[in-house]
This record gives structure tokens, sequence and C-alpha cells, in this order.
């Protein structure tokens, strides 16, 4: 048996007025525990249905996905989900949101108070602890979604495009933030994004995606050092492989619009 | 081609030809407009000018109403004096019907208005959480919603008799069904993928409405509430006008026999009073509840 995220053969209809349309097709993908794997595509490669199944909210057509040998059925919180827009709770204090997934588990309140604490003063936003999300900036925001999800200690943090509606600065700082967040926690991330130099900068692996359906394109190796900071992105062979991996993606792109 | 020659010959979308856009005619210059007018939606106003309209929006009336009821052009069986109007209001006072009537009436609010809430929050709550409730509930409670609930009370009186429950009946038939089906849409608005995050931290669908759905729709259904309970207060007084011996509205439909108008417009500012006290109360409770939204 082996560890870690399995997806065999997974493929995804929706319906469609005629019948139904495939949006992802064949898939395969395994990632190691501990592992930090980005998977890009053009818009319509079903890179954000991909997380989805893993997170259980859709089921394959075809295909299974399992975490070590066990398949995934349904939503858990051994698979935390953090999306574009966040979606936190806007009637919880930060804390509270934080807090959710424990409340669901059978711990004391103080051990619950502890995980909590320490998760948001692993984000950095111990201070704004009984704020309410309406007070917070879209990056604050991503970052108590963030900590929400890996309060419950998930295996794998799935992430659709987390930075998506950020400023580029923020964003930027947000990167540093979860590569640091990820060496601390020696979570399983696989994120899901449109930016190939985020993808680069952040994964140990790159998956390229094609579009309509989606199929897995390539498979790129970031043999980049682990210490990565605003310098690397100007790095020869940061920029070597943005390029090739923006050329694949920009391929795939052609070939949907064209035909 | 392969993918290299492919990303090579990317180029500008094609485009219109440029002498083309040369050859038309300037397009009418318009004088740049002034800055915002009074008819420019949402201009600002500021404060003094908004309690003076706010003023004015009560004193105008008041002030009409002096006028004419003064000036003598007016019979006062059609329209009394705002002091002969607080005298009749003086006297009932101090024969104590004017408490009794009151008590009366709010009592049945409160029985009638708290009756339908507990009937119609859970329904309007099950329909906007699950869509066999609502598939199930809409079409029969969109049908009754419109048979007015004053042209029941004939129906209501044979089955119920003359008594408080036919009285009830009214009050709650006229406000049980929009209840529910505002609540329904209020709570139909629970963001989806927020239910879906809820669900990858663990929540089932028992946690999902008393920890998601519920606190996310609570201020929306107090504000249906609110607009409900205007309608409620509408419905007493309806229902006292037939076969009562109490309540605001029995003493409007009594005062009228006796042609006694003063009377029924110390009533009804009685009832304006309570009706505003009572959405005051509503809406205080809902920003007390819905402090996150704003």
């Amino acid at each position: 048996m082996t560890t870690g995220l399995h997806l065999t053969g997974i493929a995804k209809d929706f319906p469609a007025p005629r019948g139904s349309r495939r949006v992802l097709d064949g898939v395969n993908l395994h990632v190691d525990p501990g592992e930090f794997v980005c998977v890009v595509g053009a818009s319509g490669s079903g890179k954000s249905t991909l997380l989805d199944l893993v997170a259980g909210l859709k089921s394959p057509t075809e295909g299974t996905i399992s975490w070590d040998g066990r398949t995934v059925a349904g939503p858990g919180p051994d698979r935390g989900l953090v999306c574009q827009t966040g979606e936190l709770f806007p009637w919880r204090t930060v804390e509270q949101n934080v807090a959710f997934g424990l409340e669901l588990l059978p711990i004391s309140a103080a051990d619950r108070r502890r995980r909590v604490a320490w998760y948001l003063e692993e984000v950095g936003l111990t201070p704004f602890a009984r704020a309410l999300p309406g007070k917070l900036s879209g990056g604050q925001r991503q970052r108590v979604a963030i900590a929400r999800a890996l309060a419950c200690e998930p295996h794998v943090l799935l992430l659709d495009e987390p930075f998506g509606a950020l400023d580029v600065q923020t964003k930027e700082d947000m990167q540093i933030f979860l590569r640091q967040v990820w060496q601390d926690t020696t979570t399983t991330i696989v994120m899901v994004t449109h930016d190939v130099e985020e993808a680069v900068f952040l994964a140990q692996r790159v998956l390229v995606l094609t579009s309509s359906p989606g199929r897995v394109a390539a498979e790129i190796e970031i043999d980049l050092t682990d210490e990565r900071t605003f310098a690397t992105r100007r790095t020869p062979p940061f920029l070597r492989l943005r390029a090739q991996i923006e050329d694949m993606v920009r391929t795939q792109h052609l070939q949907t619009t064209k035909t | 081609m392969n993918s290299q020659d492919q990303l090579e010959s990317v180029t500008a979308p094609t485009r219109a030809a440029a002498w083309e856009r040369a050859t038309w005619p300037a397009l009418p210059t318009r004088r740049a407009r002034r800055g915002a007018t009074w008819l420019s939606p949402h201009r600002e106003i500021t404060q003094p000018t908004r309690w003076l309209l706010r003023a004015l929006s009560l004193l105008v009336p008041l002030a009409a109403w002096i006028t004419l009821s003064t000036s003598g052009s007016v019979d006062p069986t059609f329209l009394p004096t705002p002091a002969a109007t607080w005298q009749a209001a003086l006297d009932m006072a101090k024969s104590g019907e004017l408490f009794t009537d009151t008590a009366a009436s709010v009592q049945r609010v409160l029985l009638g208005f708290g009756l339908a809430m507990v009937i119609s929050i859970p329904l309007g709550f099950a329909m906007g959480t699950w869509q066999w409730a609502l598939a199930a509930l809409e079409p029969i409670i969109g049908l009754v919603r419109y048979m007015p609930a004053s042209a029941f009370i004939p129906l209501l009186i044979i089955w119920l008799g003359l008594g408080e429950p036919s009285k009830l009946a009214v009050l709650v038939l006229g406000v049980v069904f929009f209840n529910i089906l505002m609540v329904a849409d209020v709570v139909r608005q629970a963001p989806r993928r927020t239910l879906e995050v809820a669900q990858t931290l663990g929540a089932t669908p028992g946690v999902l409405i008393r920890k998601v759905i519920l606190p996310y729709s609570l201020p929306g259904i107090i504000d249906a509430a609110r607009v409900n309970a205007a309608a409620a207060w509408n419905f007493v007084v309806i229902a006292e006008l037939f076969a009562s011996t109490e309540g605001l509205g029995y003493r409007i439909t009594r005062s009228g026999r006796f042609l006694q108008s003063d009377r029924i417009f110390a009533v009804l500012v009685v009832i304006g009073i309570i009706g505003i006290a009572l959405d005051v109360g509503l809406r205080l409770l809902r920003d007390l509840v819905g402090r996150w939204k704003s």
C-alpha cells in the first residue's frame, strides 16, 4: 500500500444542454505526504473541479480518490479546503472561525483554546482574535481561512486560487507566508492556480492540465532550493521553469480558443 | 504546426481598419454636467436637512389637520380638531376603557402573531433548507397566500364561533403564509460555498443548520417578522370589528355608531403609536442580532 493522496483514472461529467460535458478525463495524480503540489491550467481546465472532487464535495464520474489507500467519500476535516473567497462565517469572530472545526470534535474547551491560539499566532492574527471578518483585509481573511482549515490538522490542505482576489504585493506576502506555514506544519498541500509564477515559487512539483476536458499534460519538478525568497523569482532557474510552464499553459489556451 | 510555432504565431487579434474610424463625423459634444443635483440617486444630504425633512414629514400633515379642522369649513363630525381628539383620549383614559381596549388588542396580537411565528418560522426554514420541503409546500402556500384573511372571517365564525379563537385565527391566517415564504427566501440565500466549506470542516447536516444556516439567516428572519408584525397589527383591528366586547377595533366600530369621530381619531393615533413602538423594538433586536452585517 502506498501512502498519500491517489487519484486514479478520474473523469468528471457535468450535465450540459445535450447529454453531458466532460471537464476532467483520465486524471492520475499521486501526492506524497508532506508534498506541496500546484496544479495550473488555462480557464476551463477543470482544475477547481479537481479540488472539489478531492474535497469530496463532488463525486467523480469515473475513477477513485484515496488517502493512504482509503477511498474518499464525501467531505471531511481530513481534507481542508480554502477557496478564493475564503468563505469565512461573518457572524463569528476570527477566533470563533478558527475554532469551528474543533467545536465539532470531542476535545476539551481548554484544548480547543490552546489550538486556536497557536494557529492564530502562526498566521499572525492574534491581535485580531476578537475581530469580525468584515473588519479584516482580503489577505487577513485568507489567513483566517487557512488557519481554520489547518486547525483540524488535515492530511491535505486544498487551496483553490486562494490568493486570486488579492493585489500583487499582498499576494507575494501571502506566498512567503504559505511556504512558512507549510514548513512549520508539514501539511500536504495541493493548490490550484492560474498564476504560473505563483505555482513555481510555491510548489515542489507543478502539474499542467489541458483544457476541455482537463487531462494532465505535463508534470514538472521544481528543483529550486527550499529557501525561497523574493530574490528567488529573479534567478535563472526560476525564470526558465516559469517560461517553460507558461508556454505549456499558453499552448493549451490556444488549442481551446482556436478550435 | 508544433507548439513552439504555435506560440510564436500569437499576434494581436485582427482589428478594424484604422482609417475607417477617421472618416466618421465627430460625436456631438455635450457640456459637462454640473455636480450632483437633487435628482442624483443616493446623493448625500446634510444631517440638519435630514432632521428638518423628518420633522416636516410629521408636522405638515399635523398643520394641515389643525388648519382644516379649526377653520370651521369642515363639520367636526367629519374631522374633529386635535384638541377634541386629545379630550376624547383623556375621557377614554379616565374611564379606563382606553387601557382595557389597548390591553385586549395587544394581548391578541402577541398571541396571534406569536402563534403565526411559531408555525411559519420552522416551515419557512424547512422550505429554504430542503428542496423537497420547498417542492411539497410552495404551491399550496403560494395559492392560499392570495386569499384575503378578512374574507375568511364569516367562515371562521361558523367554524370557531364568535369568541377569541376565531379572532386569533384571522390574525394567524393573515400573517402566516407571507411569513413562511419570506423566511424561506431568506434561508435559501445562505451561500452554497460557505456551506460546502463548513462540510470540509466536519459539519454534518445538523451542524450546518444550527451553526451556519441559522446564524446566517436570523437577522433576515427578524426582518420578515417585523414586516409581518405590521400586518398582524392591522388584522387585529379588522378581527375586532366583528362581535367583540373590547379592543381598539371594537372601540372604533362602537364610536362610529355614535358618530364620535373624535374618539375614532384618538384610537387611530394610539394604534399608530403602538405600531411604531413594535417596529422600533424589532428593528433594535435585528440590529443587535445582525451586528456582523454592518
